[in-house]
């Protein structure tokens, strides 16, 4: 396939390296640390009004986070040889040191927290269950069946503690993906000391706004009615954060046009003609812009609750498509360009192939559908809080 | 210890993960060649290359590059009177079978050959995720094909576009200043067939070398100096304009 091309390239450079499989790796990372920064407003800082959200917010944390590895691992042209990232890892290497800080975050505080958050509704499950179900809830006890007051109280503290651990290492897995960028010194688009400290924030944007959106539609599906306390404390979060996040970008942007060095005229190109749409367009109006303006409206002016509830769908909906274009800019943006600052390569995303839209598509619905298992399994709703509360009554009466 | 059937059966794959991790990382040497010895660099005389293409026909078929990708090529460069900031760049396959004549008279026209510039300080052997590439005591950086999972992180980070993935082997591939010649006495490919001595391999650790005389009396440069690589592709005359 002939690849255009404007200027002189290396002979190598071509070629892109990274695809939109690597694209989808960073705004699936940030989604996870968006995500679970917003659940653990609720438990460390106590803003008691997206309580709604926090468990939901976690289990959208796992579904996606869990898919994070895979178009890494489907990218790799040796995926057999991945587990030599944690056998024999180089020390140097950012990827390296990020299959570490992916374990650590899956393991120790994820997985951990929500099995301590859902473990009475666990074992409530596994004694009031019957047939297949009962034995997967019966397994995921991990063999303790304690519910007593005094153990609960443990797991309460204990989650606590992770939630605290589990703030810094959220920052450190969206902030990292940001410094495997960030510290290409040959890639004057990506090296940056802001990028991971940018990365961080637009990831808080995106997992705001996916757990606001999906709020939203899980509720309206189960016919309840959305609680607007919530929902307006969630948006005002989404706000704020989507403000630092585009100061940050903004800081950026001018300095990089005041330095204006060697790189600049290069980069300053690129943005006007191949990224003029996906960044000037998507990323900056329709999807920073446009939703910082809509949810700044309803701070400043009296909606009603359908107002609001149709403009926070609209700019949540916006900025899931403004951080994805973000995401595609420094990936595929980063490779448009030639290193001699002389030329500009294309990129040519198959369908069908190993690294094409096809996949990345398949990629993005797989969290989707492991969340629908998860919320199936342990239902993150209020009112089956309470319907847990009835069960573990009868449970006691009976033991 | 008595070496039993049974002992023998439990020992085998054992031993043959050990001669895997031994071997894999071992490049090939000729028997008397000692790697400490050594300092491999490399000498480009601009003013000296015709933009013949020998050496990367030569590079192509000795180390079996692929078509459409490069361990070495050769750009030619045109700089039209002052404008030292816009030089037109071109290298058509890599400049494999040389160069059309360059009609426009206004300004310099000259070739640069390019390669893998073996940095001391290397930004690809630092980012890669399992260290599978390297560089040697003897100052060369190389890659073990069957380490590399290929998920071009190098291949992003080096900046002067020297590495790309192996089609066949899915695994990142560059200049390895033909360690299986220089380790037996011989000089590299792209050397050898040099019409002009425009290329020339150095050992920076021998004192009899010549290239410590070179480097002595004339002005030499290396690429992108301000990425503080410590690139070892040393290159006479080199204009300004060269990136």
């Amino acid at each position: 396939m002939q690849i255009p091309v404007q200027g002189f390239m290396y002979p190598n450079e071509v070629e892109l390296q990274w695809s939109i499989l690597i694209v989808l790796y960073p705004y699936i990372t940030g989604l996870v640390a968006g995500a679970f920064i917003l659940a653990s407003l609720e438990r460390v800082f106590r803003v008691e009004a997206v309580k709604p959200t926090y468990r939901l917010a976690l289990l959208t944390a796992l579904a996606f986070l869990l898919v994070a590895p895979l178009p890494l691992q489907l990218h790799l042209g040796h995926p057999e040889r991945s587990f030599e990232m944690y056998m024999t890892p180089h020390r140097s290497s950012a990827m390296a040191m990020f299959g570490f800080v992916y374990l650590w975050y899956l393991m120790a505080v994820l997985l951990l927290e929500i099995w301590l958050d859902y473990r009475r509704d666990i074992v409530l499950r596994s004694q009031t269950g019957t047939g297949w179900k009962r034995g997967v809830y019966r397994l995921l006890t991990l063999g303790s069946s304690n519910v007593s007051e005094r153990s609960l109280r443990i797991d309460e503290r204990l989650g606590y503690f992770i939630t605290l651990i589990g703030i810094p290492s959220a920052f450190l897995l969206h902030g990292y993906v940001g410094f495997i960028f960030g510290s290409v010194k040959a890639n004057p688009w990506w090296s940056s000391p802001l990028m991971p400290i940018v990365f961080l924030f637009s990831a808080m944007v995106s997992g705001i706004s996916a757990v606001m959106l999906l709020y939203m539609f899980s509720t309206w599906v189960r016919g309840q009615r959305i609680d607007m306390r919530c929902l307006d404390t969630v948006a005002r979060y989404l706000l704020y954060t989507f403000i630092i996040d585009f100061s940050l970008e903004m800081l950026d942007l001018l300095q990089r046009i005041y330095e204006a060095d060697e790189s600049f005229r290069s980069l300053d190109f690129m943005v006007h003609t191949r990224l003029w749409t996906s960044q000037v367009i998507i990323q900056i109006l329709l999807g920073t812009v446009t939703p910082i303006a809509l949810i700044s409206l309803t701070q400043v002016l009296r909606c009603s609750d359908t107002a609001r509830k149709q403009i926070y769908a609209v700019a949540g909906s916006l900025t899931m498509v403004g951080i994805f274009a973000m995401r595609w800019n420094v990936v595929i943006g980063g490779q448009l360009f030639s290193k001699s600052f002389l030329g500009y390569t294309s990129y040519k995303m198959g369908f069908a192939t190993r690294e094409g839209l096809l996949p990345a598509i398949v990629l993005m619905i797989l969290p989707f559908i492991i969340l629908w298992v998860l919320v199936k399994l342990l239902p993150p709703w209020p009112e089956s809080a309470s319907l847990s509360e009835s069960d573990a009554v009868a449970v006691h009466a009976t033991s | 210890m008595e070496l039993t059937r049974r002992r023998l059966l439990m020992l085998l794959p054992a031993a043959a993960v050990a001669w895997n991790y031994v071997s894999a990382g071992t490049p090939e040497a000729s028997p008397n060649y000692k790697m400490t010895e050594h300092w491999w660099a490399m000498l480009i005389d601009i003013p000296k290359c015709i933009g013949c293409g020998s050496c990367v026909r030569a590079c192509a078929e000795e180390n079996d590059v692929p078509e459409g990708y490069f361990r070495t090529w050769v750009e030619r460069y045109h700089v039209a009177d002052w404008k030292i900031e816009k030089p037109e760049v071109e290298s058509p396959d890599g400049g494999k079978n040389g160069f059309p004549p360059h009609t426009d008279d206004d300004g310099k026209n000259f070739f640069v050959p390019k390669l893998c510039n073996h940095c001391v300080d290397s930004p690809c052997t630092q980012v890669c995720p399992v260290g599978a590439t390297f560089i040697t005591p003897d100052g060369v950086v190389l890659v073990d094909k069957n380490y590399c999972l290929g998920c071009r992180y190098c291949v992003q980070a080096c900046p002067y576009g020297c590495r790309f993935i192996n089609p066949k082997t899915n695994t990142a591939e560059k200049c390895t200043l033909c360690y299986h010649r220089i380790t037996k006495g011989l000089t590299t490919a792209c050397c050898e067939v040099c019409p002009t001595g425009a290329r020339q391999l150095a050992d920076l650790k021998n004192p009899k070398d010549p290239i410590h005389e070179f480097l002595r009396t004339h002005t030499v440069q290396v690429l992108k100096p301000h990425l503080a690589t410590e690139a070892k592709v040393f290159y006479n005359g080199m204009d300004g304009s060269v990136r």
